[in-house]
């Protein structure tokens, strides 16, 4: 790679984004509004029905009965520690632990002690009281860090896949293939330009957000940084892929449309995936966005660290790895 | 002495349609070569594999008797027949950005005298005249120093003071002993550029050489031309062929007095007689039966 060439492209393609008024203000404009819109909208309770972790397998215990309760869901979950954060930051109503027969309960959580009164009225006797203690996270804090990673993911995708598409239609890229540039060298200046745009966009909202209607964000801002720079890569890379070979713009459309929208609704940014059927929540690991929404949720509502979040991280570099290979040796300027 | 440019035998198919169809010439140091055509000829498919934009189906093209590759990259410079540059960055700006990807370059004024380019060397390019254009995307294929260039159809579309200033460019081109492939529908601009051309049609070569050499294999007449109204037929038989075209009457003949003599001897008025030399197009309508098509 010569970076004389990547430098070349890169730079010609942010003058070309920073003197679009039109497109910069709509990069802009429209993600503020879109987050600040969804901030507003679900600044109440999360409209979910009443969530009861369940860890450990369920039988004909003290807790059959409360079980059995119509209109409660009932969640399985593999972690207890994190469960019982969950039962402290209100994300789960109450926690049953059915191998040490006993339950997690907020004291501050009204939906916890109406589940409690449920549950003492189905004959729980047999189970043991945990109490702990903690505010609720705010439905909208819960939102933002999905929201932020949706903008992302539509930026990517369509701010990379269809400005090649453009280009390749109207001959740039052909014009381009008749030099010595490379490929890589196209492709590289492509994701780096939409990434620092990303970054840059998605840095301004977060302050404004947090100053108009503030959020919770216990962890380290770099760790967030990590998280959302791997994801945009991996996003960018994913609209490369896309955008490899098409020549056509309302097909590129299409088909960023039928990946975006389903990776919006099962990426875990309106609600949590606990509830969703298994099958569904296998399908939701495919996209860089749960991954993202997922490590950002924890940097920022549970103060997780680099260790807590490395599994997203490495997910979200092997995907922008795969991607970009498969993108680079599938791409044809014409 | 090697051949600057090679092509042997290439072939291009599209979906089953031959656009080439086992195309071969070379092409010597310094010399502007022109393949002519009409639209749909097939030779502006021949030049993009020359420029290795295209790969050819079948056939072999050698530059400095090598296989195009990095080397032929640096040393070539392309203008097509019609190319989209990146929107909202100035003439300056599109000049540096292609200067990069290049180890050896032109300095950036010498190109801009060149092309005539300095009025607007800030304008986006978005905001060119056609001529204007034209003349950044010469500049564009220059920007590198390059050895040979490709220049495909490059004045359609201009008007003929613009292609007449065009061609100026072009001539200070050969002068500095670049190679040039000049795809065109123009005869007199092959007639004016071109060392050697070789006319393509149906995708194969139908006639090449020098455009004196070719006029000379294939015509020894002149061409007398009159108005249609001057020309009155007569009863008897004139037995020199004369054709109809664009309002003129056409003799063909190589006895331009003996001819002159006959037209007099019927009465015919010479105030508006022409006399001119055969042309490529001629040759074009003689080889092929068709007129060239723009």
């Amino acid at each position: 790679m010569t970076f004389s060439r990547f430098g070349a492209v890169l730079r010609a393609r942010n003058r070309e984004f920073l003197r679009d008024r039109s497109a910069l203000v709509w990069n802009i404009v429209l993600p503020a509004v879109i987050v600040l819109g969804f901030a507003f909208a679900f600044s109440g309770d999360p409209p979910n029905a009443y969530k009861v972790g369940v860890y450990g397998q369920a039988g004909d215990g003290p807790a059959a009965a409360f079980m059995r309760t119509d209109h409660i869901d009932f969640i399985p979950l593999a972690d207890a520690k994190a469960a019982i954060i969950k039962v402290e930051r209100h994300q789960l109503d109450l926690l049953l632990d059915l191998e040490q027969e006993r339950y997690w309960v907020n004291d501050e959580s009204p939906r916890g002690y109406i589940l409690e009164r449920v549950l003492a009225g189905t004959g729980s006797a047999g189970l043991a009281r945990r109490q702990v203690s903690g505010a609720s996270v705010p439905y909208v804090d819960w939102l933002i860090p999905g929201v932020l990673g949706m903008n992302m993911m539509f930026s990517s995708l369509f701010g990379v896949g269809y400005v090649i598409v453009r280009y390749r239609k109207n001959g740039v890229l052909k014009r381009l293939k008749a030099t010595p540039l490379t490929a890589f060298e196209f492709l590289a200046a492509q994701v780096v330009s939409r990434l620092w745009l990303i970054m840059s966009i998605t840095v301004l909202i977060f302050i404004g957000t947090d100053l108009i209607i503030g959020f919770t964000m216990y962890g380290s801002y770099l760790n967030l940084a990590l998280v959302f720079t791997l994801g945009a890569v991996s996003m960018i890379s994913l609209g490369l892929l896309i955008a490899a070979r098409t020549a056509s713009e309302e097909l590129a459309g299409g088909l960023l449309n039928a990946i975006g929208w389903p990776m919006m609704a099962l990426s875990g940014v309106w609600f949590s995936l606990e509830g969703l059927h298994p099958w569904l929540q296998k399908l939701a690991l495919i996209f860089p966005l749960t991954h993202v929404t997922t490590a950002a949720r924890e940097v920022m509502l549970d103060g997780a660290g680099l260790s807590a979040i490395a599994a997203e991280l490495m997910t979200l570099s092997a995907m922008s790895a795969v991607l970009l290979v498969i993108g680079s040796y599938a791409f044809r300027w014409q | 002495m090697a051949a600057f440019l090679e092509v042997k035998d290439l072939v291009k198919h599209y979906r089953g349609a031959k656009a080439v169809d086992g195309i071969s010439f070379h092409i010597r140091q310094g010399l502007c070569f022109g393949l002519l055509g009409p639209n749909g000829a097939g030779k502006t498919t021949t030049v993009e594999m020359l420029e290795g934009v295209t790969a050819p189906t079948s056939g072999e093209i050698l530059y400095k008797s090598e296989p195009l590759g990095p080397r032929f990259r640096q040393e070539a410079g392309i203008m097509f027949q019609t190319t989209a540059l990146q929107d909202f960055i100035t003439v300056r700006e599109t000049l540096e950005m292609f200067r990069r990807f290049y180890r050896d370059t032109a300095a950036l004024d010498v190109v801009v005298e060149q092309c005539s380019l300095s009025e607007f060397l800030d304008r986006d390019t978005r905001r060119l005249s056609g001529g204007q254009r034209q003349r950044l995307l010469l500049a564009i294929a220059l920007i590198n120093n390059p050895e040979v260039m490709f220049l495909d159809e490059p004045t359609t579309g201009l008007d003929p003071q613009a292609r007449r200033n065009f061609w100026g460019l072009v001539e200070t081109i050969k002068a500095r002993g670049k190679t040039i492939v000049l795809t065109t529908h123009y005869m007199e601009e092959a007639y004016t550029l071109c060392d050697e051309i070789a006319i393509v049609d149906h995708g194969r070569i139908i006639a090449q050489g020098t455009p004196r050499q070719l006029l000379a294999a294939h015509f020894n007449d002149v061409i007398l031309q009159l108005p249609q109204q001057d020309y009155t037929p007569a009863g008897d038989e004139f037995d020199l062929p004369v054709l109809q075209h664009r309002g003129m009457i056409e003799i063909a003949t190589p006895d331009v007095n003996g001819a002159i003599r006959k037209l007099m001897a019927r009465g015919v008025s010479l105030a508006h007689l022409r006399i001119r030399e055969r042309t490529l197009e001629d040759l074009f309508l003689e080889l092929t039966g068709t007129e060239l098509r723009a």
